[in-house]
């Protein structure tokens, strides 16, 4: 007997969560070599949802690849369309009427609020708690009300143009915009008596998912994870683009580089996103709403590089022309992926349940990765 | 008066009558009695069972959905008008799944070892079962009373482990591994300060037998002498049972389903009843070792009379039937308190389960216990 126990084998469990798993969101796989419930390793694989949207950019016009770009992050489909007429703006040298600029802040916003709830929704599930969801999902669905009456679609808007915007607001706009401003003002403070001060749900993230300030930086991690592990960096104050220069508004910095400093910092992002809406109704601007450009608009030969603050890191996308009506090539760089490749290094070492709950705080979206 | 003595009075009334009618005489021999009068009451325990679980998965559904601003199920059954149908609707919801769970191709994946993954949805419906035996629903309404009522309690409800852990090692599925295994450590270490937080109303009764305790609560329930034990049972029970925030076995965001990943139909449905089956019997035990099981307040129960007189109409054994309401009454209140706990509270996780377990409950409990012995040694 005590000769067979000497020759039991032991070996590493090796887990493959995904791409089909009730916790990667999306078709993310992740290979787990586990020792009992202790991460040895992960490695992500990625390439499931992979469109080569880069490659169809190269064969369509500017204005043909708008509707793509909303494939490139369903959770947030303006500001991935910001990023990329920023950048034939940019390139072609358009000016953006005043108007369209403003509208284009309020949109983006109120889908950084929408993206954000997503993830609030999506991280608690990961967590186990299941009731938030339905109540994220539900102020999520007035943001959703207010997209359709703006441009008629509800997840993939494609509302934004080169030179401006596709649609003025619809009167009935503004009185539900500011509606869904009170609202959500109520609520937020709900969702913190729901769940921030839940005893299980600190132990959960305080102090657990450690992300330190030089390695997000060496792995070039954006967004609120990045301003989460003590960097200030907000490109919509930092870099202004847009109309953001003329709204007051917080950037939330936490030193602490944890679950909990990611959490709290997308929950003021929220706030101040409320703020910079709220401020761009009260001084929107009459005026055009989209320049007069060419249909068929030409583009100068030349290269340039335009990035956006989208809600999970930035999104920039780098243009060249060689003339003509379609990009020479177009590259789109997004948050999620930087923010995957750091993922492994940090959990290396802990839970498996801690895996879950970085993967939930860290707002990962799989389209964005694989374009 | 008991199942037995009135099944004797039914034989004793229908040899009688066959005698009188057909001149037929025969004298039934008790051994024959007790044995049709276990099986009736078998019978009549897996109806009871099969009702109060469709009763709390309803129940579930519709309080989960009053939680979640939703409706829950509403339109499988009768078509109540109105608001009506948000509350009472969709009653019928839950026997259809089981008729669809039972009408399910039955799989087994190649890698399983068929025996033991056959053998333990039976194993985890036999643990749930079996502990109905003990459990007094109301004064003499106990299948059978045994005098060491608690122990057997305990005992059948530890098969559970087996079950679970049988289930994920012979599923061959990675995850069902981790599940059963993560199962039987929670089960295994949340059954000590379980068994602390029993221990202190068997003290204060002076009996094991269930029955007993609850005559004992006769001049106040122990819920208030022992509030401490009844938290650690409770919170013990909740993680002995696999429910949130402790349902680490099953936790979906990791596991996909746990244990019970590769286990499809009437299989899984097993799984699922003694699911529910034990939240219920957890918090029958709870209402009978704490709540006074049957028993109203001291003072209110003193006034209880045997039949009820009510204008020319006299209904018999009057206590006994408000016992059982109080009984039911008592138990669900406890089990709402379960599933509130499961749709508000997130997951904890695996090492603070651990924590939980050994550094707090089981002190607590353990303390709890010996100043119990020295109030006992004083007095």
């Amino acid at each position: 007997m005590e000769k067979n126990l000497e020759q039991l084998e032991k070996h590493e469990l090796i887990v493959n969560m995904g791409p089909q798993h009730p916790s990667t969101h999306g078709v993310l796989r992740l290979v787990v070599t586990l020792d009992g419930e202790r991460v040895l390793n992960c490695r992500p694989v990625v390439g499931y949802l992979h469109r080569a949207l880069e490659k169809i950019a190269e064969n369509r016009t500017y204005h043909q690849f708008i509707p793509l770009t909303d494939r490139v992050d369903y959770c947030a489909s303006m500001n991935a369309n910001w990023a990329w007429v920023g950048a034939v703006e940019k390139l072609a040298d358009i000016q953006v009427p005043p108007r369209a600029e403003y509208l284009r802040v309020i949109v983006g916003e109120l889908n950084r609020i929408a993206s954000h709830l997503v993830w609030w929704a999506t991280f608690l599930l990961d967590l186990g708690a299941v009731t938030p969801f339905n109540y994220a999902f539900r102020d999520r669905e007035m943001i959703l009300d207010l997209f359709e009456m703006v441009c008629g679609a509800r997840l993939l808007y494609s509302y934004m143009r080169v030179g401006g915007v596709s649609r003025d607001l619809p009167d009935e706009f503004i009185p539900a915009a500011r509606n869904f401003i009170k609202h959500f003002r109520k609520m937020l403070p709900e969702y913190h008596a729901l769940v921030s001060g839940n005893v299980i749900f600190q132990e959960r993230v305080v102090n657990k998912g450690f992300l330190p300030e030089q390695l997000a930086l060496d792995y070039g991690v954006t967004g609120p994870n990045l301003r989460a592990s003590g960097v200030d960096w907000d490109l919509r104050r930092d870099e202004p683009y847009s109309a953001y220069p003329q709204f007051e508004f917080k950037v939330p910095v936490s030193e602490k580089g944890d679950c909990m400093a990611r959490y709290d910092v997308r929950m003021i992002e929220m706030e101040e996103s409320l703020k910079i809406v709220e401020q761009a109704l009260n001084k929107l601007p009459g005026g055009k709403i989209i320049a007069d450009i060419p249909l068929k608009l030409e583009v100068p030969k030349g290269e340039t590089y335009f990035r956006s603050e989208a809600p999970r890191g930035e999104m920039g996308v780098y243009l060249v022309s060689e003339g003509g009506q379609k990009p020479y090539r177009a590259k789109i760089r997004t948050g999620s992926f930087s923010n995957l490749s750091v993922f492994p290094v940090m959990v290396k070492g802990l839970l498996l349940q801690d895996l879950v709950a970085i993967s939930g705080s860290m707002d990962f979206i799989l389209p964005e990765i694989d374009r | 008066m008991n199942y037995e003595t009135c099944l004797n009075k039914f034989y004793g009334w229908m040899g009688n009558w066959l005698n009188v009618n057909f001149g037929w005489s025969f004298k039934v021999p008790p051994m024959v009695t007790h044995i049709i009068s276990m099986l009736l009451i078998m019978i009549g325990m897996l109806a009871f069972l099969a009702v109060t679980v469709i009763i709390l998965i309803w129940l579930e559904r519709k309080i989960s959905a009053r939680i979640q601003n939703r409706v829950g199920p509403m339109m499988a059954g009768f078509k109540f008008m109105g608001r009506l149908s948000m509350w009472a609707g969709g009653w019928a919801q839950v026997p259809l799944d089981a008729l669809k769970l039972l009408l399910k191709e039955d799989i087994v994946n190649n890698k399983a070892d068929r025996v033991g993954f056959f053998l333990a949805p039976f194993i985890c419906m036999m643990s749930a079962f079996m502990a109905y035996m003990v459990i007094p629903f109301s004064r003499g309404l106990v299948a059978q009373d045994l005098n060491i009522g608690v122990l057997y309690l305990v005992a059948v409800s530890s098969y559970m482990v087996i079950a679970i852990l049988l289930a994920g090692w012979s599923s061959g599925n990675k995850y069902s591994l981790i599940g059963g295994l993560r199962s039987a450590s929670q089960i295994i270490s949340y059954e000590v300060p379980m068994l602390f937080g029993i221990i202190t109303p068997v003290m204060l009764a002076g009996s094991m037998s269930l029955v007993d305790i609850v005559e004992a609560q006769k001049q106040g329930w122990f819920i208030i002498p022992q509030i401490v034990a009844f938290l650690v049972f409770f919170i013990a029970a909740t993680a002995e049972i696999n429910r949130t925030p402790f349902d680490l076995p099953e936790a979906e965001s990791e596991l996909v389903a746990g244990f019970a990943t590769e286990y499809s139909g009437m299989r899984f449905a097993m799984f699922f009843l003694a699911e529910f089956s034990n939240m219920f019997i957890i918090s029958a035990v709870a209402a009978t070792l704490f709540l006074g099981g049957w028993l109203l307040p001291a003072g209110v129960q003193a006034q209880v009379p045997t039949a009820l007189q009510l204008g020319g109409l006299t209904i018999p054994h009057f206590d006994i039937l408000l016992g059982a309401v109080v009984f039911f009454f008592k138990t669900y209140i406890l089990v709402a308190l379960l599933m509130w706990f499961r749709w508000t509270y997130p997951r904890v996780r695996v090492d603070q389960l651990m924590g939980l377990g050994w550094k707090v409950l089981l002190p607590v409990g353990f303390i709890n216990m010996l100043l119990t012995g020295f109030w006992f040694l004083k007095r």
